[in-house]
C-alpha cells in the first residue's frame, strides 16, 4: 500500500496559479459572450433575435449581454451570420441587481472560509463545477477554504440550483441555522434567475425570492475557477470588477435592462 | 423466468403478434407501424393488462421501457413500452374516457413498473388498482395537496403554490417495529450539500440497515410540464439542461426522436461525431463515478488521481467543444458547429492520457486490499433483483443483464461500430466498479474509431417542413438506457414531452443494494450506483 504515497509525490504540484498568477489553460472556461459592436443596428437586433432567453439586447449598433439570464446555449457564438464576440475570462462575481453595494466579509475570514453547499434543485452541472474546487487542480484547501458539513460552522451558503419547491424548506432552515455574519452566494444561472425552469409552480425562479442574496456568480454552469472568484471576492480578496471593466455595457452604459420571459 | 432460448425472445413481430392474439384474443389487436412502434397491441379491455405486460416481460424477456400518459381532448392513453432483445419496440396502449381514472396496476407481475404507476398517479391523478402503496412520490405530502394533479392540461404550470406551510406534524412511515428500532434521516442537504438533494430513510435494530427508503423528487422541476407548447428549439434547451451530467446523451436522444417523427436522415459526419461526443461524455461521467467510489472509501491520492482524469477530460471537452458539459451542440437534424482536424487530435490526445490514466489507477485499485475490503461483498444486487427490477446500465450490467442500447437497437453510427459490452454476475460494488472502467476503456476507443473514420462532409440536415406526430429516441447515456417521446401537434409545437431516464429505473433498485448492509457501507453503495437525482426528478 506504500505504493499510494510515491505515487502521489510522483504527480508533482498541479495547482493553478490563480489567484496569485493568471490562469490560461484550454478549456478551463466555456467563456462568455461580451458587448458587440455591429455595423448597423439593423445586424445588432437580429444578433440579439438569436438568443431564445432574451439574454442578448441592444442600444444602438451594439449588443448587450445580460449574463445573469445568459444559458451558454452558444446559439450567439456557432451556426448563424451575426456571431458575438466571446471573451474567455472566469472572473465573472457580479452583485445582485437589488443590491447597491458590496460589503465583503471582516479581514478576519481571509485565513479561514467555511463553506456550505446547497443543492436547491439542480443540474447536476454547477455541483460538479463545485465539487471541482476540491480537486489538485483548483486545490481550495490552499486558501484556507473548506466546505463544511454543517450549516452551524458555516460562513458562506453556495446555493446551486433554481430552488425547486420541495427544497425551500430545508434551504430556509440551512439558512437560518447558520450564525452571523453570513453571506449567500448564488451561483449559476438558474441559482440567479431560475434559468430555463423560469418561475413555475416546481421552481421559483432563483435565491433572491426566498434569501437576500450577496453576491452572484453566473454561467450555466459557471467554471470552478469563476466559483472561486466569487468566493475570493465575498472576502475581500479580489476586487469586485466593474460592469465597465468586464466588457458588459453598451456605448451609454446601458446593460442588464431587460428580463427573461421565460 | 427470463427464457433467452425462448423462440419468442429472437422472433420476429409476426410470430409474436399471433402469440399475442392466440392467447388474448378478443381484448387485443396487435397491428403495425404506428408511430414508430415495431409492433403497437391496442388493448380493448384494460383487465388483460397485468396479464398481457406478464407475458411479454416474463415469457418472451423483453425489458421494460417505461409507462407514457397523454391527456386528449376526449380520453387517456397510457403506453407500456416494452424492447426485445431483437431490438423491437413493442407498445402496449389503452384508452380510457377523461372522466375514468382506474386501471389495473401490473406491478405485482413488473415490480419495474412501480414506480412509474406512483408518478402517473401523483402527476396525472390516475388511480392504479391493486398498486401497495400510491400517494406521497414526486410530489411531496407535507408541502402539496394529494389531488393536484399538476400534469393535466387544464393545471396552469405558472400558478404559484409556494404559500403553502409545510406540515410540521408530517412523519415518514415506519415499518421496522422492535423495541430496539430506530430509524436514522439522512439529507436532503448532506456530504455538506456537495450529495444531490435526496432523502434516505434508513431503518435499523443496530447494525444493518433493514429498510432504506430513498425519497427523491427534491428537485422536480416539472420539466414534461414546462415543455407543453413550446417549440422544438426550445425545448432542445431543455433535454439539454435537465440533467447535466449526461447532457448530450439526452439531447442526442431528444434530437433523434424529433428526427424519426420528422422522418429525416442525419449526414454521416454528424452521426459519427454525435458518438464520438456521447462516448466523451460517457468517459468523462465513468472517470467522475469511479473518484466518487474512491472518495466513499476514502482513499486520498486515488480519488485526486480520479479527480484529475475528470478536471482533464473536462477541459479537453471545453477546449473542443466550447463547453464544459457539451451544451449547445445538438439539433434536430445533426450538430449546430463543425470541428477541425487540429481540434479531433488535441482531443484524441486527452482521451489517450484519460484511457493510460484510468489504466495506471484500475491496476493500483486493484492491489490495495483495503479499498477492495470495503467494495467486495457490499451492496449486493444479484442477477435474479436486477431482472425483476430490469435494472439498466452499468448497475444492471454489473448484475448479469448484459443490455446495451448501443448493441441491442443501435442508433445512429453504432450500427456501423462493433460495441463490445462488459458484464459481471456478481452484483457488488467492486464489480460495478470494474463495469466502470472497462466501458471508460471501451469509450476511449471508440471515440478514436469514430474521429479516425469520420470524413468531410455536411453536418446538419435541416428540418424542413413542419414535423408532426409522436415518435420515441433512445440513447443508452452514461447511466443507462434513456428514453424520449415527443408528440408533436400541427404547428410542430411539443403537446406531450416524456422523459423516461435511466436514473429513474435505478433508484428503484438502490434499496435492494443498501438493505441488510452495514451503515458504514452505505456511502459506498451509494457512490458505486453512480446515480443522478437531477436526471430521475426532471
Amino acid at each position: 500500500m506504500s505504493f499510494w504515497f510515491w505515487h502521489g509525490l510522483r504527480r508533482g504540484i498541479q495547482s493553478t496559479r490563480y489567484p496569485d498568477g493568471p490562469e490560461s489553460a484550454p478549456g478551463i472556461t466555456p467563456g462568455r459572450p461580451v458587448a458587440t459592436p455591429f455595423p448597423s443596428a439593423i445586424e445588432a437586433s437580429r444578433a440579439a433575435a438569436n438568443c431564445p432567453v432574451n439574454a442578448i439586447g441592444c442600444t444602438g449598433d451594439q449588443t448587450v449581454i445580460d449574463l445573469e439570464t445568459c444559458i451558454h446555449c452558444q446559439r450567439c457564438r456557432f451556426g448563424s451570420a451575426n456571431t458575438l464576440n466571446w471573451e474567455s475570462d472566469f472572473e465573472w462575481a457580479q452583485l445582485p441587481r437589488v443590491k447597491a453595494g458590496h460589503d465583503p466579509l471582516a479581514d478576519s475570514f481571509q485565513q479561514s472560509l467555511h463553506i456550505m453547499v446547497v443543492d436547491a434543485g439542480d443540474c447536476g452541472a454547477c455541483l460538479r463545477e463545485v465539487k471541482q474546487l476540491n480537486n489538485p487542480f483548483y486545490n481550495m484547501h490552499r486558501l484556507g477554504m473548506f466546505f463544511t458539513a454543517t450549516p452551524r460552522t458555516a460562513d458562506v451558503l453556495l446555493v446551486v440550483g433554481p430552488v425547486t419547491a420541495n427544497m425551500r424548506g430545508p434551504l430556509l432552515k440551512t439558512y437560518e441555522a447558520m450564525p452571523e455574519p453570513k453571506k449567500v452566494l448564488a451561483t449559476g444561472t438558474c441559482a440567479i434567475t431560475g434559468g430555463i425552469f423560469g418561475d413555475t409552480f416546481a421552481s421559483g425562479g432563483g435565491v433572491g425570492t426566498l434569501l437576500p442574496v450577496d453576491l452572484e456568480v453566473p454561467g450555466n454552469p459557471p467554471p470552478p475557477l469563476a466559483i472561486l472568484h466569487g468566493l475570493l471576492v465575498v472576502t475581500g480578496r479580489k476586487p469586485l470588477l466593474t460592469q465597465e471593466a468586464r466588457g458588459m455595457t453598451g456605448p451609454n452604459g446601458a446593460a442588464r435592462l431587460f428580463r427573461s420571459e421565460g | 423466468m427470463m427464457t433467452e432460448s425462448s423462440p419468442l425472445s429472437q422472433s420476429n413481430v409476426e410470430s409474436l403478434a399471433g402469440a399475442v392474439e392466440k392467447r388474448f384474443g378478443g381484448t387485443v389487436t396487435p397491428s403495425k407501424d404506428s408511430e414508430g412502434a415495431d409492433l403497437l397491441i391496442r388493448v380493448t379491455d384494460s383487465s388483460v393488462l397485468p396479464g398481457l405486460c406478464k407475458f411479454l416481460f416474463w415469457e418472451t424477456g423483453a425489458s421494460f421501457g417505461g409507462l407514457i400518459v397523454e391527456e386528449g381532448s376526449r380520453e387517456w392513453t397510457v403506453r407500456y413500452l416494452f424492447v426485445f432483445r431483437s431490438g423491437r419496440w413493442v407498445h402496449v396502449t389503452v384508452r380510457k374516457p377523461l372522466d375514468s381514472k382506474i386501471l389495473p396496476s401490473i406491478v405485482a407481475e413488473v415490480h419495474a413498473a412501480d414506480w412509474y404507476e406512483r408518478e402517473a398517479e401523483d402527476l396525472f391523478g390516475l388511480r392504479f388498482e391493486g398498486h401497495p402503496r400510491l400517494g406521497d412520490f414526486i410530489l411531496h405530502n407535507e408541502i402539496w395537496g394529494e389531488d393536484l394533479a399538476p400534469m393535466r392540461k387544464a393545471f396552469d404550470v405558472r400558478q404559484q403554490r409556494f404559500e403553502q406551510k409545510p406540515d410540521e406534524n408530517w412523519r415518514p412511515t415506519l415499518v421496522v417495529q422492535d423495541p430496539g428500532a430506530f430509524a436514522m434521516p439522512v439529507g436532503p442537504v448532506y456530504e455538506g450539500g456537495l450529495g444531490e438533494s435526496i432523502h434516505f430513510l434508513l431503518e435499523t435494530i443496530g447494525e444493518d440497515v433493514i429498510r432504506a427508503v430513498p425519497r427523491l423528487f427534491y428537485k422536480y422541476r416539472a420539466v414534461e410540464k414546462i415543455a407543453e407548447g413550446r417549440t422544438i428549439s426550445e425545448v432542445l434547451l431543455l433535454a439539454e439542461r435537465f440533467s447535466a451530467t449526461s447532457a448530450f446523451a439526452h439531447s442526442l436522444a431528444y434530437c433523434q426522436a424529433i428526427e424519426n417523427a420528422a422522418r429525416i436522415e442525419v449526414p454521416p459526419r454528424a452521426r459519427r461525431l454525435r458518438l464520438a461526443l456521447c462516448e466523451l461524455e460517457r468517459l468523462r461521467h465513468h472517470a467522475g463515478a469511479i473518484e466518487g467510489i474512491c472518495q466513499s472509501t476514502a482513499l486520498s491520492v486515488s480519488e485526486a488521481h480520479a479527480a484529475i482524469i475528470e478536471e482533464q477530460l473536462l477541459r479537453a471537452s471545453g477546449a473542443f467543444t466550447g463547453h464544459r458539459y457539451l451544451f449547445g451542440l445538438n439539433k434536430p437534424g445533426g450538430l449546430r458547429r463543425d470541428f477541425d482536424e487540429a481540434g479531433c487530435r488535441d482531443l484524441l490526445r486527452a482521451v489517450d492520457t484519460a484511457g493510460a490514466q484510468l489504466r495506471i489507477l484500475e491496476e493500483r485499485l486493484r492491489y490495495s486490499s483495503s479499498f477492495l475490503d470495503r467494495l467486495e461483498d457490499v451492496g449486493v444486487v444479484s442477477p435474479e433483483s436486477a431482472r425483476d427490477l430490469d435494472l439498466v446500465g452499468p448497475v444492471g450490467r454489473a448484475s448479469g443483464l448484459c443490455r446495451d442500447l448501443r448493441r441491442v437497437c443501435p442508433y445512429g453510427a453504432y450500427a456501423e461500430y462493433k460495441v463490445e459490452t462488459f458484464c459481471e454476475q456478481e452484483g457488488d460494488g467492486y464489480a460495478r466498479l470494474r463495469v466502470l472502467f472497462a466501458e471508460a476503456q471501451e469509450s476511449a476507443r471508440l471515440i478514436h474509431q469514430m474521429i479516425e473514420s469520420i470524413e468531410p462532409g455536411e453536418i446538419d440536415t435541416p428540418l424542413e417542413e413542419p414535423a408532426s406526430g409522436a415518435a420515441l429516441g433512445w440513447v443508452e447515456a452514461p447511466i443507462g438506457a434513456a428514453l424520449h417521446w415527443v408528440r408533436l401537434d400541427s404547428r410542430a409545437r411539443v403537446e406531450r414531452y416524456r422523459i423516461l431516464p435511466p436514473s429513474f429505473r435505478n433508484w428503484l433498485g438502490f434499496h435492494v443494494a443498501v438493505e441488510d448492509f452495514a451503515f458504514q457501507d452505505f456511502p459506498i453503495i451509494l457512490a458505486t450506483f453512480a446515480l443522478s437525482a437531477a436526471e430521475c426528478d426532471r
